[in-house]
């Protein structure tokens, strides 16, 4: 990769007897958007904070900028801007004093005015943050990571908690910054989010990563096959599942099982016919074709949010 | 230390807008003062100008408290998490929470004088730049006291019961509420180990006697040397979040910063004059207190 603004090789961490992260490679490029996908505790948050320098590694090298995070903490820290998850504010500090107040920590400044009207903030600017919506509050925590203009950006879960129609409003301000070329390295645990929003997109379990590529790319290595998801009335096996006619393999996953198909008809009608003969009845059967969460399935024999 | 100035700016608004903060700056303090000028004064002048020594010790000593209770709120809710993130350093948190606390307490020691002055008719205060002296040096060293309290505690539950625990030694064994000089002998020997023991008897001094800053070498010297340790001792061990662990010698860190105190407490115990000093202050004064009568023992 052409100069790369992240580097991260071999990364490891260890919290006393846990091992954390396990050896984690990657690098992103100027004005990419990448993702970490995972679920709880699988060491994306803690890759990020040691991306930005708030804590330190066990193992390998890291570089954010040019910068060792670790041993240039200071200088790194006017390169790059973050939402950190569990942050707050004082009460009573209001919208436009925080943007000013942490403006002014930085020799590049971003105009606290324009953040506010960016960030739909502007009627927001004179309330103070404990008035503040989960919503309005969370615009602002990544309109102050922009206060400095920095070059990498860190949102680490910038969606977790927040409804539907917010975590809309967060996704459009998402694309707005890849619009400026900024680059971006978030955490989430949505599928979702990470395949509307990353040019690519790391999954992580246990503190490695698992597969690492383009949402395009990741599905396509999970093969052109079609999934049903079916229920049964009885209790049945994978073994004897996975050898219906047109079946090409089948997991059971939390009460249901998932048919991987190439021919869906076909297994379909050898599905119905073979539990007409063992008497047993069909509950509910789900078409659909692959998605990051069946690469994810896949891979780790999880479901993500579980 | 850059950003030292606009961090001071924004804790003092904050304060400002701080019911508690108010309460425990301004409220409290101006209790205390109508409680022993008023009552147990009398509402003599000489009295009150004795009694003036301990009502501005307890507004500067409160700093401790309220300085320690922010920064592990600051720490519980996340908020120093955030500071983090910018290129802000501990001693520019700490150093600008003292001097937010020194801007905000030292109008209610002003106002506290003007009070005796006003209603109290007390028309000699002594040496007033003794006792500025003496004001400024107490408010940064009991704030970084604070500060280490604040540094060696987790929870919000922690500081509140060190903090009093601190609060009540201060108040009970220093001349703070009962003069020194009534106090059983166990107390005063307890006594010459509080630093407010000190603050209380340089400001009788400079009040009742005008003496000059440079004739308080030891009450300034021991306070300064234990503003300048608590403030070191709490920078080395100021945690950004809850989850950071304390190094193990930390308890042991904090402890130190006591040192001065107990140093000049055995020194004061075999050679010193403080006790008899302001014994000499107390008895000048005839009748300077209401209170005596009801002392412990």
């Amino acid at each position: 990769m052409a100069n790369p603004v992240l580097q991260v090789e071999n990364l490891s961490k260890r919290y006393g007897q846990v091992e954390a992260l396990r050896g984690v490679s990657f690098e992103v490029a100027e004005g990419e958007v990448f993702g970490l996908l995972g679920p709880n505790g699988a060491g994306k948050t803690s890759t990020v904070e040691i991306l930005e320098g708030l804590r330190s590694r066990d193992g390998g090298t890291v570089m954010v900028c040019g910068l060792d995070p670790q041993r240039e903490p200071e200088a790194l820290k006017s390169e790059i801007g973050a939402a950190l998850q569990a942050t707050a504010l004082p009460d009573k500090m209001r919208v436009i004093e925080a943007l000013r107040l942490f403006a002014s920590f930085y020799k590049r400044r971003r105009d606290a005015g324009e953040l506010l009207k960016r960030f739909g903030l502007e009627d927001k600017r004179n309330s103070f943050y404990n008035q503040l919506s989960g919503g309005q509050k969370q615009r602002l925590a990544l309109a102050m990571a922009l206060v400095n203009d920095p070059r990498v950006l860190f949102f680490d879960e910038p969606t977790a908690g927040l409804d539907p129609q917010v975590r809309r409003e967060i996704y459009d301000i998402i694309e707005e910054l890849r619009g400026e070329k900024k680059t971006i390295l978030f955490t989430t645990h949505y599928i979702e989010e990470a395949e509307k929003l990353c040019d690519r997109v790391a999954i992580v379990d246990h503190g490695r990563i698992i597969a690492l590529g383009t949402p395009r790319e990741l599905k396509q290595h999970s093969a052109n096959t079609t999934r049903l998801e079916v229920r049964l009335a009885k209790p049945e096996t994978e073994d004897v599942l996975r050898r219906l006619d047109g079946v090409s393999d089948c997991r059971s996953l939390d009460g249901a099982f998932i048919l991987h198909c190439q021919r869906p008809p076909q297994a379909i009608v050898a599905l119905v016919k073979h539990l007409e003969a063992e008497n047993n009845e069909l509950v509910s059967l789900e078409i659909s074709s692959p998605s990051l969460e069946d690469v994810f399935i896949e891979l780790t024999g999880r479901r993500l949010r579980d | 230390m850059k950003h030292f100035g606009t961090l001071t700016a924004s804790r003092m608004t904050l304060a400002m807008r701080n019911k508690a903060f108010l309460f425990f700056s301004l409220i409290m303090p101006l209790a205390f003062f109508f409680l022993f000028a008023g009552i147990f004064g009398k509402g003599r002048p000489e009295a009150v100008t004795y009694l003036m020594g301990p009502i501005i010790s307890l507004t500067v000593m409160g700093s401790f408290w309220g300085l320690s209770a922010g920064l592990v709120m600051y720490r519980e809710q996340g908020i120093l998490r955030r500071y983090r993130l910018a290129p802000l350093t501990p001693a520019d948190m700490l150093a600008s929470s003292i001097a937010a606390n020194f801007i905000l307490v030292t109008p209610t020691v002003i106002l506290e004088i003007v009070l005796a002055r006003v209603l109290f008719h007390v028309t000699s205060f002594g040496d007033f730049l003794s006792i500025a002296v003496l004001v400024t040096v107490a408010i940064v060293s009991f704030g970084s006291l604070g500060l280490v309290v604040a540094s060696v505690t987790n929870t919000m539950q922690e500081t509140q019961v060190i903090c009093q625990i601190i609060w009540f030694a201060l108040l009970f064994f220093s001349g703070a509420t009962f003069p020194v000089a009534v106090l059983p002998r166990i107390v005063q020997r307890f006594a010459v180990f509080l630093p407010a023991t000190y603050l209380i008897a340089g400001l009788q001094k400079a009040m009742v006697n005008s003496t000059p800053f440079w004739r308080l070498g030891v009450e300034l010297t021991s306070m300064i040397a234990w503003a300048v340790l608590a403030f070191f001792v709490a920078s080395q061990l100021f945690r950004w979040e809850s989850e950071e662990k304390l190094p193990r010698n930390a308890k042991l860190w904090a402890v130190a910063t006591i040192l001065p105190f107990v140093v000049l407490g055995v020194w004061e115990s075999k050679y010193g004059t403080v006790l008899t000093e302001s014994k000499a202050i107390y008895q000048s004064l005839s009748s300077p207190s209401g209170s005596q009568s009801t002392s412990p023992r």
